[in-house]
């Protein structure tokens, strides 16, 4: 199908503010009289805190106020605190000065005294497991979203082994199951066992989490970076202690979040508590990039077991895993189900088993990250179908196209649920027509000098969509279309190609289309954030059910003013025009001029009964102002919507230095319609850059018996660079259509990562002729050893550690 | 960890010339620091843990600045920048080594603005010593590197003595190839050194990387013409491709003849010892020979004696053996 608007590019209207500098963060508003906050954090991985002495500090001159645990709205375990009583990683955030200068509030942190009771503290969540092993938190040791806060302990037996490196499975937190397992590895021809790792890695958000605060007439206006300007709405105002409708975000822009941004952060509360207790003033609580590793969230670390059984023809028949997900010291996110749930999707085996647990550590809190849970084991278990592939004497890419999902494929973590669709057997197929991988697979091996070629190819998933937010649009009596957008503005331009959706349906040139968004104050309906690989699908469903309200609408006004039915009229050049006698027209300025007029349902005088109370308070403060589409997305969703991707790479290893090229990479998106080609292809390519990271470079580093990270710079943290990114850089779109989506658009901003990852460590095995790893990232130091044969310097399943 | 990424106060001087500096820090002594490019210090003011109350800035001295010719050598000013150094056209004639390791310091950026001095003068990168805790190096009691839960797979495989950090720089492994001399003016007058002896381990000083005093400066780096046009080497391995310290860099100046044999060679690695690390043994082993691959290899595998790895950082000596073997292997006639 061939649209107006939807797969056509465009120069989204803030490309230009980005790239001049022009563009807003929240750190670079000044205000008169706006005074400067720094935290103090916690030195210590795990402690209580005894006493606070601020005496001395509120003496200071220009010191304004302070905050302390005691200040803020306190959440039951294991939420996030704003403020730490209970410190449980280094640098918890335990108390906050707002003061004249940054200058000054930092010596009065230093002037303030607080008495620490150490804990102990636990870096390595197996530890945690192991008989007597401390906690990371006084209240419990295992917990998640949905996982309540408790202590768990496995046995000695449990652990029999472990020093050999076999992964300790005690009683599980969670588990599902569906087929018969025994009978799956029964009928394998192939049967791979093995204990993985994979590291807990930091966001990067290249904008940290500063924010700024002030409160006016009892509202509480933030100025911060958030993926979303709706979504977080509800949990900013219980973060602040006031209700929803008290409280402004203004977050026009937003310099990457990676998921660390997503459904918001209590520290975003920060500079307003300040705020509050200095009367109102501004307060700017700069983070620095220290305090952005520290509190701005991490993947979470996964030590695991898989045992993957796989039929003569390659099918995988039965798959059983174990994963034990090292959350950080709170709530954090649920990666380890997303274990099991990727594995079933991009696989589809005949038989699985998952367990799973959700340990905490004194580590820096867990948060969804880029395929929280989906990329770490694209990195895992991709390796082991190579594995299976070798063994099998199959290719490497036929036994991911004949396991692969189709539109017959199911979801077998929610009871055999059905997709709404997948192309991933189509991405292969031509992904590796593109790649010319039948030539390029010959090149496995070969030698020029000291360089050693590898290909590797690898698939990731991510659910990518949901349903049941609102859409709210308006014509005005100018004839102009604003489409109210919630959906945050982190790079990837969504807020404005969905917004497209809006303007499609009711054929509107782009240019008379204003998208409003950015502050809370514009009005924005209840709606997804950009995460989750989930707003490209829903929010354009929003946007599509608010423009079909606003054109039934528009046809029944057309209706009323020029007679016959509302179905005798259809939509064009910015008109409603009679089916019968295009002469009949009116416009759409015309139209909104009537709605105002007629009131009632056309202008938001009567709203829809179903929708958030969220978009009920901002249509009712536009009513009147125009014709206004608003409904809740009630339109069928037959189950899960896959986003999928799958990656090709080639790269040319030294094996001298363990050092590598990626001489080229191809990525081919599963993502439906393809909704704006210069959004996928920054999404393609900066997805893919962030997966070699993954796979190669990044991860959380801890000295387990100090409790302190080594890496809190982007220098010792290392996200690749410019020049690591491959010499020969493509992408490609399977380009089927969502069978639930309008216009058939699915979301893909995570699985890219998984997917260049996952093919990046495969082609990297490739090149040592099948050596593989079972731990990532795949670092320097690793190849080195396997190249030297040499041991590798980490103990079998340690976690946060070189 | 309390606070941090707020620089305290301090008094900035920007004295006009070397002598005004060396008075300067004669005045002010321990509480004086020494400014060049501030991609070091600013991070050691910022992290709050380094607080000089009287900061010299040295960028405004134009005769601490540039490349000179200097009898078939060259003498560069140690507040040259990398960038320059680099691009210089009389570098890259004749001593294309000090060019090859400018060029892969850290980033674009940074070279930019860092100057030579500044980073063979650089503090150790171990991450304990850098986040404040009060190890052996910071005037403490304990190394943190060096225990058994310690993270150190970019620390010292030789030469450790309480502290295992290692020479972040590249161009110090290049100039104690070179033979650098290093020129220091102090309140006594102008001394030079030996790049060799310039740099110093935690044997003779844990808190020091250098034998400059707190009263002097380093000025300029004489280079020889000693290894004027031989065959260089440098290479650096890391964990990605820019703004990355070496995990291992190799430098090395072979002389060969028409002939193919090796007249004269020096051969050094950063990043294995708190000094830049000589090969006597494989700078003797080729001297005389001609070169193949078996010598490359020899030259490489003798370079591993007195390793003593840590917990994580064993990968370095076949790293290291590798880079002397490919830095030896290259050197043709």
């Amino acid at each position: 199908m061939t649209y107006n608007l939807i797969g056509k590019n465009f120069i989204p209207a803030d490309m230009v503010a980005k790239v001049t500098g022009a563009a807003k963060y929240a750190n670079d508003f000044q205000m008169d009289g706006m005074l400067y906050a720094k935290m103090m954090l916690s030195p210590m991985p795990h402690a209580r805190v005894r006493s606070i002495d601020t005496s001395a500090a509120m003496k200071m001159k220009g010191v304004v106020a302070i905050i302390t645990p005691d200040d803020v709205p306190q959440f039951p375990p294991p939420a996030d605190p704003i403020l730490y009583r209970e410190p449980t990683f280094a640098g918890a955030p335990i108390l906050a000065v707002a003061a004249e200068s940054e200058e000054i509030a930092a010596a009065a942190i230093e002037a303030i005294k607080v008495d620490f009771e150490q804990l102990k503290h636990v870096i390595d969540p197996l530890d945690s497991l192991y008989p007597g092993g401390p906690d990371a938190f006084s209240g419990g040791n295992v917990a998640n979203v949905r996982l309540p806060l408790q202590t768990v302990k496995w046995t000695a037996q449990d652990f029999q082994g472990f020093d050999q490196g076999k992964m300790p499975m005690g009683k599980p937190a969670e588990t599902w199951a569906y087929g018969n397992l025994d009978d799956g590895f029964k009928k394998a021809k192939v049967v791979i066992e093995r204990s993985f790792y994979t590291s807990s890695t930091s966001h990067h958000s290249m904008e940290t989490r500063s924010n700024m605060a002030y409160w006016q007439n009892g509202k509480c206006y933030v100025f911060g970076s958030m993926q979303s300007q709706s979504i977080v709405m509800p949990s900013l105002a219980r973060w602040l202690g006031v209700k929803p409708g008290d409280v402004i975000l203004i977050s026009e822009f937003c310099g990457g979040g990676f998921g660390s941004k997503g459904s918001g952060y209590c520290e975003l509360a920060m500079a307003g508590h300040l705020s509050k207790k200095a009367n109102g003033r501004p307060v700017m609580l700069r983070m620095s990039r220290e305090e952005e590793y520290l509190i701005g969230k991490k993947r979470a670390g996964f030590q695991g077991w898989v045992k993957a059984g796989f039929a003569e023809n390659g099918r995988m028949v039965a798959l059983d895993l174990y994963c034990v997900q090292d959350n950080g010291p709170n709530m954090g996110f649920w990666d380890f189900r997303n274990c099991g749930h990727s594995i079933q999707i991009v696989f589809q085996p005949e038989a699985m088993r998952f367990r799973g647990m959700s340990v905490l550590t004194n580590t820096p809190p867990g948060g969804p990250q880029r395929g929280p849970g989906e990329n770490q084991t694209a990195m895992m278990i991709e390796p082991i179908v190579d594995e299976a592939a070798r063994q099998l004497g199959i290719d490497r890419v036929e036994i991911r196209r004949l396991n692969a999902p189709d539109n017959d494929g199911f979801d077998g973590y929610d009871a055999k649920a059905k997709l709404t669709s997948a192309y991933l057997k189509d991405a292969l197929v031509k992904g590796a027509k593109i790649f010319n991988w039948e030539e390029k697979k010959k090149l496995s091996g070969t030698r020029k000098g000291n360089k050693v070629v590898g290909v590797g190819v690898g698939s990731a998933f991510h659910a990518a969509g949901s349903n049941g937010f609102d859409g709210l649009i308006r014509i005005t009596p100018d004839g102009k279309l604003h489409v109210h957008q919630g959906v945050g503005n982190l790079g990837t331009f969504s807020w404005a190609s969905t917004a497209r959706a809006a303007a499609e349906v009711l054929g509107y040139n782009w240019d008379n289309v204003e998208v409003v968004r950015g502050r809370t104050d514009r009005h924005l309906p209840w709606m997804i954030g950009q995460f989750g690989s989930n707003t490209a699908y829903t929010a354009t469903r929003s946007n599509y059910v608010a423009a079909m309200d606003a054109k039934q609408k528009l046809l029944e006004i057309a209706a009323q003013m020029l007679g016959g039915e509302a179905s005798g009229y259809d939509l064009k050049g910015e008109r409603v025009v009679s089916k019968s006698d295009p002469s009949k027209s009116i416009s759409f300025a015309d139209a909104a001029k009537k709605a105002i007029e007629l009131g009632g349902k056309y202008s938001g005088k009567e709203l829809p009964g179903d929708i958030n109370p969220m978009t009920k308070a901002s249509a009712s403060a536009l009513s009147g102002s125009g014709l206004m589409g608003v409904a809740k997305d009630t339109l069928a969703k037959r189950g899960m919507v896959p986003g999928l991707c799958t990656g090709f790479c080639m790269i040319e290893l030294d094996t001298e230095t363990g050092e590598f090229e990626i001489a080229e990479y191809l990525g081919v998106a599963d993502c439906g319609t393809v909704m704006h080609p210069d959004g996928l292809q920054s999404q393609m390519h900066g997805g893919a850059v962030m997966g070699f990271g993954m796979a190669t470079t990044e991860r959380i580093v801890y000295d387990h018996a100090l409790g302190l990270p080594a890496n809190v710079q982007f220098d010792q943290s290392k996200p690749p660079t410019y020049m690591d990114i491959p010499k020969v850089f493509n992408w490609a779109a399977a380009e089927g259509p969502d069978r639930d989506n309008p216009f058939g658009i699915k979301g893909i901003g995570e699985p890219i990562q998984g997917a260049s990852a996952a093919a990046l460590i495969n082609a990297i095995s490739d090149a040592l002729g099948g050596h593989y790893f079972h731990r990532t990232p795949v670092v320097r130091d690793m190849i080195v050893n396997a190249l030297a044969k040499r041991q590798q310097s980490y103990r079998p399943l340690q976690a946060s550690t070189m | 960890m309390m606070i941090k990424d707020v620089i305290p106060g301090f008094e900035l001087y920007r004295p006009k010339t070397v002598a005004e500096a060396v008075a300067l820090l004669g005045q002010h002594k321990k509480d004086a620091w020494k400014l060049a490019g501030g991609n070091d210090s600013l991070s050691w003011f910022k992290d709050r843990i380094k607080r000089p109350k009287a900061v010299v800035d040295l960028t405004g001295i134009a005769e601490l600045k540039g490349v000179r010719e200097n009898a078939g050598g060259l003498e560069i000013g140690a507040l040259t920048t990398l960038t320059d150094i680099e691009n210089n056209a009389a570098v890259r004639k004749s001593f294309r080594l000090l060019a090859e390791a400018a060029g892969q310091v850290a980033s674009p950026q940074i070279r930019n603005t860092g100057t030579l001095g500044g980073n063979i003068n650089q503090d150790a990168r171990c991450w304990y010593y850098r986040s404040g805790l009060p190890c052996y190096r910071a005037g403490g009691t304990t190394c943190f590197a060096d225990t058994p839960e310690g993270q150190n797979r970019e620390h010292a495989i030789f030469d450790a003595n309480r502290c295992v950090a290692v020479t972040p720089s590249d161009m110090a492994a290049a100039l104690v190839v070179l033979d650098a001399q290093m020129v220091i003016r102090g309140p006594g007058g102008e001394r030079v050194v030996k790049a060799e002896d310039y740099f110093i381990g935690p044997r003779i000083d844990i808190t020091k990387m250098t034998q400059v005093k707190e009263d002097e400066l380093l000025v300029a780096v004489r280079i020889p013409a000693t290894f004027a046009g031989a065959q260089f080497h440098f290479e650096k391995v890391t964990d990605r491709k820019s703004w990355d310290f070496a995990l291992v860099n190799v430098a090395a100046a072979v002389k060969v003849d028409a002939g193919g044999t090796v007249q004269d060679a020096r051969i050094a690695c950063g990043g294995v010892a708190c000094t830049p690390k000589r090969f006597v043994a494989a700078e003797g082993a080729i001297k005389g020979k001609k070169v193949d691959a078996a010598l490359a290899k020899l030259a490489g595998d003798s370079t591993g004696r007195g390793a003593r790895p840590l917990n994580y950082n064993h990968f370095k000596i076949p790293l290291m053996a590798n880079l002397v073997m490919r830095a030896v292997r290259d050197a043709k006639a």
